[in-house]
Order: structure tokens, then C-alpha cells, then sequence
């Protein structure tokens, strides 16, 4: 079985600005954790603690007994953590074979074109040409090829950060087959999203993050009839009325 | 046979030259394929060149051990810079850089071991050009069997987006610092044999005006490309003697030449011919 993503009052400041304070919470292997919570409550911060990227001020990040925070963020990588960018990150000017062997930089060997087409078709985009550029794919068959990079390197835990942003209702229902699917094979899924379409299709627990702290925890249900989180997240009682 | 005699007779100083122009081209390189603007080159060749001359005017070092040790020093003076600028990137890295090509321009021009402004003059005349395109061929070997490791792979990424490369599990420090002190290593090189080749070496041969001149056939050929450097070095070493009468006009030339390609072709003249457009599905 492989390990839960354990965040243990983890607190984040840029500079004065307290950009996460005393967040706990559990990923654990072949569930999907919803992650939401308005524009600047640190939900993409989070992933940045956890992938190294942004250091801790307090708390401890693991991945079942290894210690994640302190380490760099190529070991973070290495360790099992993958992710995938808000703001779409591949390499732009090499092909999709390429971005998949990037991907698999830290597995054994070389990624074979078969096994490589096995990562698209996960990510459901087999129809790319691995020839192709990445940066001249359509908008959606990138954040799926971001997916299938993410997928290379056989991670334990997957964080995705908005990946159905830009994508139609169509993209988005297969997006969430396919999230489902990662988590019945055993990867632990942190999935941040605005859409609660998504939220309550794909996940089966959420966290709320308000200003850089917890501020509600519960089944996608239970979320979606918390009085605070609809304040302070889906918008006031009166707006809803 | 007698026409190609007779041809090196008249040119065998710029086909020495055009060997050692091509090493440095490929030192930088190395560079610029991890992204990395590092122009310290010329100081490299600068250093290693003096090295080489000293150990076997001064100490009578046999050529091999000269070359050995001078490639010894400017691999370990790129390994012990790749510290200080570990944090700087583009166009800071660039500064640094030539910063430090200045100290070490300067530093040469006032010792009294590296004969000051006057340079070392009766440098042992031992390299030749076989030993030129020997090492040459050797330095292309090494690099073509690089370029098919996982080393490859990580350079690539960690030009392309260090904090993506880093999340896929590259040590982008690591490839940093190997890539300067290869660089530093194929640098250190091309100044020793050039000290042995060509009797004379003054601090001016290894100033800025050179490590302009390198990254000039990097850019021309194709920052990315090894290839398209060495042919940018060849075909701007062989351009001031095929054009003699602009030959007062050299940095010029260089100049016009560099705003035309960068202009036209910005990915060099490497990227003209491979610059298909690969179909973006399967079975379009």
C-alpha cells in the first residue's frame, strides 16, 4: 500500500503575509481530497509547501514516514510527489515524447514510445502525435498532457491544481472519469478546483481553505450545506435566495 | 595532393585556428544548451593557456602534462565560479560573468609570472593540427555520447523551465554547475592548445572582444544546436580571410551579420533546416 501525504499544521509567510496558517490534512492513497476555497486562500500555496517550492514556517509535511519539508524540491519529485501547473508548465518548445520522458526523468531506463502512448491514453489524449510540439496543442490536450507527464513519473500522490480550468462541460465529465480512474489505481489525488460540478463528482472529501486556514472539512455534501463555506466561498445567503 | 599541400601551406594558421574557434564555440555551448548565459569562456581558455605556457616554459613540462594540468585549473576555476552565481540567471549571469572574465584580464595583465601586457612569447611550438582536430573530434565523441544519457534530457529541461524540470525530479543546481565546468574543461582546452600552437599569448586574446566573438558563432549557428555553433565558429573564422578587404572591418561584419540572423532567423541557421512543423495528432 503506499503512503498517505500527511500536512501537519503547516503555516506559509511571503514576507509579513501569512499565506497559509496551521493547515492539516491527510491525502490518502486512491482518494480524491477536494481542495477549494476563494481566489488568494492558498490552495495553489499548499502545493507549493508540499512540492518544495515554498518553505515552511511551520509545521511538517511526510509522505508516510519520510520527511518532505526541507528537502529540495527535486528530491520532493522524486520522492513521489507530481503535480500539475495552474498556469499550464510544459515544455513548451520539446515534443509530447519528450515532455512524457521529462516526466520519467527519475524512473529506471528509458520511456519507450509504447509506454509512452499508454500514459496518453490514461490521460485520455492517445490521439497526440508524440511528434508533436507541446505548445502548438490545443488548450485542453495540454492540461491532459501535463497529466500524462505527471502520470510518468508513477506517482504516490497527484496534485492537480484547476485542471478543468478552460474546459468545456464535455472535457470536464471525462476529466472526472479519469480522475476516478487514477484513484481506483492506488494514487493519492489533492484536487484543487472551482468547479463544484467536478468537485462533487471527482472527490470524497473536501477542505475548505478561507485566508489561508481550514475553515471546513467534510464529504462534498456536507460542504455543499456548510452555512460558512457557502458565506464565505459559494457567496452570502441573500445572494443564493 | 599537391593543390591541398599547397592550400595548408598558405592557411595552416586558420585551420589551427578554426579548430580551437570551434572548441570554444562548443564550450559555450555547453552553456547555453542548460540555458545558462555564462560567458566566462574566453577566461577559461585565457587561464588554461597561461597555465600550459608557464608549466612548460618555466618547468619544462612535456606538452601532454602542460595541456593536462591547464584543463585541470580552468575546469576547477569554472567548478569554484558556478558557486558564487548558483542564484543569478540570464542577463545577471551574463554580467557576472564577463565580470569575471574582466578580473581575470586584468589579474594576468599585472603579474610578473604571465609577463604582464607583454604576454609569454616562445611558447613551446609543439601542437599541431592533427593534435588540433584530434582533440576536437574527442570533445565531439564525448559530447555526442552525453547527448544520448539522461544527462541530456536534464539540460534540455532545466533550459527550458527550471521549476518544471525540479518537479519532474531534475537537480537543476547540479546540471548548472556540471555545465560550467564542462564548459570551463572544453574552454581550458582550446586556450592550452592554442598557447602551443601559436607561440604568443597576451592578456588582449582572451578578453571580452573573444567571448563576444564566441557567443556571436553560438547565436549565428544556434544557441541550442553543437553543431550549429561549430559551423557559426568555422564560417565567421573563415569570412574575415575570404573577405579580405573588410578584413579592418571585422567586428562590424560581425556585427551586421549577427542583426541579420537574429532578425531572421532567431533560432539560428541550425533551426533553418529542421524547422518542420510536425502534425499535432496521430492520424491527421
Amino acid at each position: 500500500m503506499p503512503d498517505p501525504l500527511i500536512l501537519d499544521g503547516v503555516g506559509v509567510r511571503y514576507g509579513g503575509v501569512i499565506a497559509l496558517c496551521d493547515v492539516s490534512l491527510t491525502v490518502e492513497p486512491g482518494q480524491t481530497l477536494g481542495l477549494i476555497g476563494p481566489n488568494g486562500a492558498g490552495k495553489t500555496t499548499l502545493i507549493n509547501a508540499t512540492t518544495g517550492i515554498a518553505p515552511l514556517a511551520t509545521g511538517t509535511i511526510s509522505l508516510g514516514a519520510l520527511r518532505l519539508n526541507g528537502l529540495p524540491a527535486h528530491r520532493i519529485a522524486r520522492a513521489g510527489i507530481a503535480r500539475t501547473y495552474q498556469n499550464i508548465r510544459l515544455f513548451g518548445a520539446l515534443d509530447v515524447r519528450t515532455n512524457l520522458a521529462a516526466g520519467a526523468y527519475a524512473q529506471p531506463g528509458t520511456l519507450s514510445d509504447d509506454a509512452a502512448r499508454a500514459l496518453l491514453e490514461r490521460a485520455g489524449v492517445p490521439h497526440l502525435a508524440l511528434d508533436a510540439l507541446a505548445s502548438a496543442l490545443p488548450y485542453g490536450d495540454q492540461r491532459r498532457l501535463e497529466i500524462a507527464r505527471a502520470l510518468a513519473a508513477h506517482p504516490s500522490i497527484l496534485m492537480l491544481d484547476e485542471p478543468a480550468a478552460g474546459m468545456n462541460p464535455t472535457e470536464t465529465a471525462r476529466l472526472v472519469e479519469t480522475i476516478r480512474t487514477l484513484a481506483r489505481d492506488g494514487i493519492g489525488i489533492l484536487l484543487i478546483e472551482h468547479d463544484m460540478t467536478l468537485v462533487r463528482a471527482a472527490c470524497d472529501n473536501v477542505v475548505v481553505l478561507n485566508f489561508g486556514e481550514v475553515l471546513a472539512r467534510g464529504t462534498p455534501a456536507e460542504i455543499a450545506r456548510n452555512p460558512a463555506v457557502i458565506e464565505a466561498y459559494l457567496g452570502t445567503i441573500e445572494e443564493i435566495a | 595532393m599537391n593543390v591541398l599541400v599547397d592550400f595548408y601551406g598558405h592557411h595552416s594558421r586558420l585551420i589551427d585556428q578554426i579548430g580551437i574557434n570551434a572548441l570554444l564555440a562548443l564550450s559555450l555551448s555547453v552553456s547555453l544548451q542548460a540555458g545558462q548565459l555564462a560567458l566566462a569562456q574566453a577566461a577559461f581558455a585565457g587561464i588554461a593557456a597561461y597555465v600550459s605556457a608557464i608549466a612548460s616554459m618555466q618547468y619544462h613540462w612535456p606538452l601532454a602534462a602542460s595541456i593536462l594540468l591547464a584543463v585541470l585549473c580552468s575546469t576547477l576555476v569554472a567548478a569554484l565560479l558556478a558557486y558564487p552565481v548558483r542564484k543569478l540567471r540570464g542577463i545577471f549571469l551574463a554580467i557576472a560573468t564577463v565580470g569575471f572574465g574582466e578580473i581575470v584580464r586584468v589579474v594576468v595583465n599585472n603579474l610578473s609570472i604571465t609577463g604582464g601586457a607583454e604576454g609569454l612569447s616562445g611558447i613551446p611550438n609543439d601542437v599541431t593540427t592533427p593534435i588540433i582536430y584530434g582533440a576536437l573530434a574527442l570533445v565531439a565523441v564525448a559530447l555526442y555520447l552525453l547527448s544520448r544519457t539522461k544527462f541530456a534530457l536534464a539540460v534540455a529541461l532545466t533550459r527550458e523551465d527550471e521549476a518544471a524540470a525540479r518537479g519532474v525530479g531534475v537537480d537543476v543546481g547540479m546540471v548548472r554547475f556540471a555545465s560550467l565546468a564542462l564548459g570551463g574543461a572544453i574552454a581550458g582546452l582550446a586556450g592550452a592548445l592554442y598557447a602551443h600552437a601559436f607561440y604568443f599569448i597576451a592578456p588582449g586574446d582572451f578578453g571580452f572582444p573573444r567571448m563576444e566573438a564566441i557567443l556571436v558563432w553560438c547565436v549565428i549557428g544556434g544557441v541550442t544546436s553543437p553543431i550549429g555553433a561549430v559551423a557559426g565558429a568555422v564560417f565567421l573564422s573563415i569570412l574575415p580571410e575570404a573577405i579580405r578587404a573588410l578584413a579592418d572591418f571585422r567586428e562590424v561584419t560581425n556585427g551586421i551579420i549577427l542583426l541579420v540572423v537574429i532578425l531572421f532567423a532567431p533560432s539560428g541557421l541550425s533551426a533553418l533546416w529542421r524547422s518542420r512543423r510536425p502534425p499535432v495528432t496521430r492520424d491527421a
